[in-house]
């Protein structure tokens, strides 16, 4: 380690974009969101409104809603994801597997498709009348099947379409991480007569730790804020039962235009965000004493 | 050991089909015409490519297509080029704070486009506008936008692998009498080569399919890339399965190629912050 403040020249170029295109708008929307600002308002100037807008959020009900159907979705779907997650690598991992590579490939797939287009082609399965999945149902097992009528039919219907995008992104972070694990620990435990469940919870989920960590992080950061595939899907509805908080505001500003309150709205989302990423970190890390 | 491998086989076998299901289904539906439409098979009939052509030859497919390849190429060079020299510098110097400035790039990543959404388009709308030119419906601005996810990415990325690079073959070219210059371009990025290819191809992938910022902050066909075209298609016409189905094949045939032939290296790139982080 050369110990100089020349190591600062080759970080200029990235931190000047990044203060730009990410700092500056930061700056901008704490500002704004102490105004009040409707640039289709019959007063279209900045009126300075203190925190009037973080008031009316409180009682904003179809916001809070809105914060709230985001948890559930993020929970379920970050939970099922792992476990689905972890039983796919450790199958994926099989000594016998005849075509590991094919597989692999195939299970590659769905990450590269554009959330845009995953949405369309979820759509194109599950529109009631047209797809297949509302017609097969109906017909093996008579379930009447609706994403455009029932709440319940979408939300489950978005969170299927979320495990199909990004369960082999888990997969392949816990692959990783399975293959980078020493061996003796393992082996030590089977000799000490240690039962498998045994095992995989105070053998392989402790030396797991930094690589679910991880994973767990950036599913829970993108459940908190995907939006294009469900604007796809169901653009939000039926009524609001698919209305996350990212479509929620993203509806709700641009054609309204009222920019102070959307303001407040963003700010109030990435807080929860942060403050829900702090307290899992507490959680993972410090329950075992910091076993990293 | 035999009997848990065949399970998994007949396991991975089920999950193919599955995973295989929603692309094949949209195949399908892209391959019938009109009448056919509302045939509940599974099966492609005939070969039917009238709607592949027909999406294709609407003019303004073709230029947000095209507009899509300029803008993911060149934020994939630029955020490759300014990522590796910010690895470099994080990878090879002691800064003051180093840690902090790491973690503030990568915070970058974390916010919801929400965040960002809003004040980018006052500041691109209102602020950035230099006499005529303005950042709001150009290309330079997705480009430069896109930076906000993919920077840190990149960072992230090429930090993990310079760090695999021993520091003794800088020590040793600098005592040759290289300049900074000069490690920087002869030893260190003919070894990093394969992980900024797995860098490029990632950004790559997220600035094709990125679609809320692409939507938000264009509104013609000057900048708008393919993904806001599909949407835009879905809200106008609504019920053109066929076309519509022809047109999110189009959108993704792109990165399938592309997986097509790095898969292996995906699979690394994907991992690699994961492992380090």
């Amino acid at each position: 380690m050369r110990q100089s403040n020349i190591g600062w020249l080759f970080l200029t170029p990235a931190t000047l974009i990044l203060f730009v295109v990410g700092f500056v708008p930061f700056i901008y929307i704490l500002y704004v969101g102490f105004f009040d600002w409707n640039t289709n308002a019959v007063d279209p100037t900045l009126r300075w409104a203190g925190l009037q807008n973080y008031r009316s959020l409180v009682f904003d009900t179809t916001f809070l809603n809105s914060l709230a159907r985001t948890l559930v979705f993020a929970f379920f779907v970050v939970v099922s994801e792992l476990l689905l997650g972890y039983v796919l690598a450790r199958a994926l991992m099989a000594d016998r597997l005849w075509g590991r590579q094919f597989f692999r490939t195939i299970h590659t797939l769905p990450i590269v498709v554009a959330p845009i287009a995953v949405g369309a082609t979820w759509r194109l399965l599950c529109v009631p009348g047209f797809g297949i999945v509302p017609y097969y149902l109906k017909l093996w097992f008579g379930i009447d099947y609706n994403i455009s009528t029932n709440a319940y039919h979408a939300f489950v219907t978005a969170i299927i379409m979320d495990l199909w995008h990004w369960t082999p992104f888990v997969t392949l972070s816990l692959m990783a991480g399975l293959t980078a694990l020493p061996k003796e620990p393992l082996e030590q435990a089977q000799i000490d007569g240690g039962n498998k469940l045994q095992i995989f919870w105070y053998v392989i989920v402790p030396m797991l730790k930094p690589v679910l960590l991880t994973t767990v992080f950036i599913r829970l950061m993108d459940a908190l804020r995907s939006v294009d595939e469900i604007w796809m899907l169901t653009k939000g509805g039926p009524a609001e039962a698919t209305r996350f908080i990212g479509l929620h505001i993203w509806i709700n500003v641009f054609p309204k235009t009222d920019y102070g309150y959307g303001a407040a709205m963003s700010l109030l989302t990435l807080y929860v965000t942060i403050v829900l990423s702090w307290l899992l970190f507490v959680a993972m890390t410090g329950r075992k004493g910091g076993a990293q | 050991m035999r009997r848990s491998g065949i399970a998994s086989f007949v396991l991975w076998i089920c999950l193919t089909i599955l995973t295989l299901l929603p692309v094949w289904w949209m195949l399908v539906v892209s391959m019938r015409p009109r009448v056919k439409l509302y045939s509940k098979s599974f099966l492609i009939d005939d070969l039917y490519w009238n709607n592949f052509l027909a999406v294709l030859n609407s003019s303004t497919f073709l230029q947000y297509l095209w507009n899509s390849l300029i803008v993911a190429t060149s934020n994939a060079a630029l955020v490759c080029a300014l990522g590796l020299l910010a690895a470099f510098g994080l990878s090879r110097y002691k800064i003051g704070g180093g840690d902090n400035v790491f973690f503030w790039l990568i915070t970058n990543r974390m916010a919801p486009p929400a965040v960002f959404l809003l004040p980018l388009f006052l500041l691109f709308t209102k602020w950035f506008v230099f006499g005529d030119f303005m950042l709001f419906d150009t290309k330079i601005g997705l480009i430069l936008l896109y930076c906000v996810f993919n920077l840190p990415f990149a960072v992230w990325l090429l930090k993990g692998m310079l760090d695999g690079i021993p520091l003794e073959l800088d020590e040793a070219a600098r005592v040759d009498g290289a300049t900074t210059g000069q490690v920087l371009s002869n030893v260190i990025l003919p070894l990093a080569r394969p992980g900024l290819a797995v860098t490029f191809i990632l950004t790559w992938i997220f600035a094709w399919n990125e679609y809320l910022f692409a939507a938000t902050l264009t509104s013609s066909a000057h900048a708008r890339t393919v993904t806001t075209a599909l949407a835009e298609y879905v809200s106008v016409t609504g019920t053109n399965w066929g076309e519509m189905a022809a047109m999110a094949f189009l959108t993704t045939l792109p990165a399938l190629i592309v997986l097509g032939f790095v898969q292996k290296h995906i699979v690394t790139g994907l991992t690699f912050g994961a492992l380090k982080g």
